[in-house]
């Protein structure tokens, strides 16, 4: 019976949707106070009964009930607890349904914390959000219900979750992920009300910035949680595959980093609003278009659950609607705006201009590399792949030069920089990273161009910014009352941009001078990767929960005999799917990863085996949390908290009454 | 100009100046890396560029999978059961590779009409088959369908 009142629940959620995109609206504009107040409690209506939905799913699940579909094709009475709960969003139906619990929390946080706001404002954002859960919420129950009975023949067991999925990975990152993906959702909302009443200010700026950035460090964090679960569940250790659907994840990363950097120009100093509430159209369409890809089947990959051409249909009508309505609405309502403040064309205003032009740019061609097969495919011109080779080639040109930018960016000034105070500011930075990125390489060893321009535009970032740290920190007082007095926004933006410089090390540094071999073994034999040799010593057989395995042992030992490390890969066999899943085996380190996986047995004795050293991949990871922990200390910031009623109006320049120049909290994600 | 103006010419500039930069790098990089895929017929009938970076695809051909026994290299051929292509690799061959599965190879023929593959892909799971690889199958099927209709009106007519 709970799978019908999961049914009745999604039904309900939808009618209160439908009531909150319209009511509130309805009452903003006509300036009834009653209806609009109806917004509030609408929003939370609507999350008590998705919540309640996705609670009866995860229920079902966890009770093993095989009489609902979803629940018999994603999972198996074999499988441990905690996977059981994470296959309730291991299929489509099930995490479309989290994709939609994430969008009713997002609209139930911008009720609970949006008391500062004008009432019309809070009413038109959360009516923009209701019409997108509208959307959701009909396509989930017309073409995905997760509460589909199999009666009468219940089944007496489940099909299993996919092994692949069968990992913590995948209890992280999906939620992680949408909680990016449907966070821009508030950015989008906002950017909409803002165009329907025609205020484009500074304070529309402030309220959307916050928002933003949660939503960006949760994708951050989502999409570094893929990539590692790549890294080491795939078994084959590489970390990003430019496959469609990461790059249905990096489009909306892209555009939102942009977004974000434009909402601080267009807080602090009124301008590039128009730009900004375009981008904030184009991150959630962007986010949307991913879920399309991702979830429509025209993609064939491990993200791609069985899918029908309805749910294709209906997600790009969704799209559709979604990207025709927002901009008409802006080709209406966007030149209303207008601009008061002025630059110069040296100022921190153009280097984020330019941040944006090259954030746009990368967003462009990551985004005609992904369809453009897709679309020849489609008008039947000829299959063809785009694979890594052409991302390489046109993103790391414009990756470098974004560092290589905004190493110059920290030490500008709004309104106006002084060319010449600014390249004698610049130079010692430069001649540190010259120094300090050949060093490296030596270090590395061996020169390599683009290593030379990724390991020097990071090396740049992080003087760059520890540099502006000094200068700013120096007071009467004494150095720690300097770096007490900066904002936390500040400590954010710092977080965050040596967070890019530490994925950026990391990404040039193991492209280039990882080592991969592939090797035929016997037990006994050793092999060497890196400077490290790796001794096969035994192999044998050992029974999981729900499948057996072929494990490995290896003994990893540096120059000097030592053994650093003893690895156990495993070849796993899983009983229901009967699908073989490589488990590598990675002594990870904080400058390295030494990886052993073991490929197919090529004869009575004799296995072919994968070995890796991979130096500084894990900084890959690591600058994803910098990043992330970067945005959550940016909006903990006071700033976003005390400013109520003082000043909706134009910001002013941060300049204190002592004359001193305080830390410019609205540079800070810049 | 008005500076107000003179502002927006630069920022629409500036916005042109790096659509037409991703532009130009992404016509270039496309037109070098650009994979396309050829079925085992295609390939058989010489429709494939020798030494190009291609992908092929089809059926592992039951009994044709021949190791070297000092090596990791491992020679195999892929049908679409009207024609077959032998192809060659060296490494590791995915999980989900065996005789009688489908597989997507990227690399390069030789002059000698052998496929040299620098990457092999199998199928994620039991239930997914490659679309390029159906197609190729239906393809070659629909072929010989045409040609066994062929032959059995031209005996008919006897």
């Amino acid at each position: 019976m709970y799978p019908e009142v999961g049914q009745i629940a999604l039904i309900l959620a939808l009618l209160l949707a439908v009531l909150l995109s319209v009511v509130p609206l309805a009452g903003s504009v006509t300036g009834r106070d009653q209806l609009q107040a109806f917004a509030r409690p609408l929003s939370a209506g609507m999350f008590v009964f998705v919540a309640l939905a996705f609670g009866i799913l995860t229920h079902a699940f966890v009770t093993d009930d095989f009489s609902v579909a979803y629940v018999a094709n994603n999972s198996n009475s074999m499988l441990p607890w905690y996977y059981k709960f994470s296959a309730v969003w291991g299929g489509h139906e099930g995490s479309l349904l989290l994709w939609i619990l994430m969008l009713v929390g997002w609209t139930l946080a911008v009720a609970v914390f949006s008391r500062r706001l004008p009432a019309v404002m809070v009413s038109q954002v959360l009516a923009v959000l209701g019409m997108v859960t509208v959307g959701f919420l009909l396509f989930t129950i017309i073409t995905s219900n997760p509460f589909d009975r199999t009666l009468p023949n219940v089944p007496a067991d489940g099909a299993d979750l996919n092994p692949l999925l069968q990992d913590f990975g995948l209890i992280v990152h999906p939620p992680m992920l949408y909680m990016g993906y449907v966070g821009f959702s508030v950015a989008f909302a906002f950017a909409i009300a803002a165009l329907i009443n025609g205020k484009l200010d500074a304070a529309w700026a402030r309220w959307s910035r916050p928002w933003t950035t949660v939503a960006w460090s949760f994708l951050s964090l989502g999409i570094a949680l893929g990539s590692w679960w790549a890294y080491y569940e795939l078994g084959w250790g590489g970390w990003w595959f430019w496959d469609p659907v990461e790059n249905a994840s990096l489009l909306p990363w892209l555009s939102g980093t942009a977004l974000m950097h434009s909402l601080a120009v267009t807080e602090k100093r009124g301008v590039f609003k128009s730009w900004t509430v375009l981008l904030a159209i184009v991150t959630f369409s962007l986010s949307l278009l991913g879920t399309f890809l991702v979830r429509s089947g025209v993609l064939t990959s491990v993200h791609a659950f069985a899918s029908d051409p309805d749910r294709g249909t209906f997600l790009l009508v969704l799209l559709a609607i979604t990207i025709v309505s927002s901009l008409t609405l802006y080709a209406f309502r966007a030149p209303v705006v207008h601009v008061r403040s002025r630059y110069g064309s040296l100022s921190r205003e153009i280097f984020l201009l330019l941040n944006n032009v090259l954030l746009v740019a990368a967003t462009l061609l990551v985004l005609v590399g992904t369809l453009y097969p897709l679309v020849l495919d489609y008008l039947e011109m000829g299959r063809l792949s785009i694979g890594e080779p052409f991302f390489s080639l046109t993103f790391s040109p414009l990756a470098i030069a974004a560092g290589l930018l905004l190493g110059a960016g920290i030490f500008s000034r709004w309104k106006k920089t002084d060319g010449g105070w600014l390249g004698r500011k610049l130079l010692w930075p430069l001649a540190i990273s010259v120094v300090v990125t050949t060093a490296v390489l030596v270090g590395y060893g061996g020169f390599k161009p683009w290593a030379f321009g990724g390991v020097f535009a990071s090396v740049w970032v992080s003087v760059a910014t520890f540099w502006d740290i000094w200068d700013k920190s120096g007071s009467k007082k004494g150095r720690l009352h300097g770096l007490r007095r900066q904002s936390r926004s500040y400590y954010g933006m710092v977080l965050g941009h040596l967070g890019l410089a530490i994925t950026m090390a990391g990404a040039t540094v193991v492209s280039n001078y990882g080592i991969e071999r592939d090797v035929r073994m016997s037990p006994g034999d050793t092999a060497s990767a890196g400077g490290y040799q790796v001794t096969f010593t035994e192999i044998g057989n050992r029974r999981g929960k729900n499948f057996t395995a072929e494990y490995g042992r290896f003994e990893v030992s540096d120059d000097n005999g030592r053994v650093v490390s003893t690895l156990y890969p495993e070849k796993r066999q899983y009983m229901v799917q009967r699908n073989t899943m490589t488990e590598a085996g990675i002594d990870a380190g904080l400058f390295r990863d030494v990886f052993v996986a073991i490929g197919e047995r090529v004869s009575d004795d004799a296995w072919a085996i994968r070995l890796q050293y991979k130096p500084l991949v894990r900084w890959l990871w690591l600058g994803s949390l910098f990043m992330a922990a970067g945005g959550f200390l940016a909006i903990s910031d006071r700033r976003y908290r005390i400013r109520d009623k003082v000043s909706e109006a134009e910001p002013s320049v941060a300049t204190q009454g002592d004359g001193t120049r305080r830390a410019d909290p609205a540079g800070a994600v810049s | 100009m008005h500076p107000i103006r003179k502002k927006r010419l630069t920022i629409i500039l500036f916005l042109l100046a790096g659509v037409s930069v991703a532009v130009g790098l992404t016509t270039y990089a496309l037109r070098q890396n650009i994979n396309l895929f050829y079925d085992p017929s295609q390939i058989a009938e010489g429709e494939a560029p020798v030494d190009v970076r291609i992908r092929a695809g089809g059926m592992v051909e039951e009994g044709s999978v021949i190791r070297d026994p000092e090596s990791l290299r491992v020679e195999f051929k892929i049908t679409d059961f009207t024609s077959s292509v032998l192809m060659e690799y060296t490494g590791i061959l995915p999980d989900l590779f065996a005789e009688g599965q489908g597989v997507v190879a990227m690399g390069r023929l030789d002059s000698n009409g052998r496929f040299v593959a620098d990457q092999v892909l199998a199928k994620h799971d039991e239930n997914y088959m490659s679309p390029e690889v159906n197609e190729a199958l239906e393809k070659a099927a629909g072929k010989r369908a045409a040609i066994s209709d062929a032959q059995g009106e031209a005996a008919a007519s006897y």
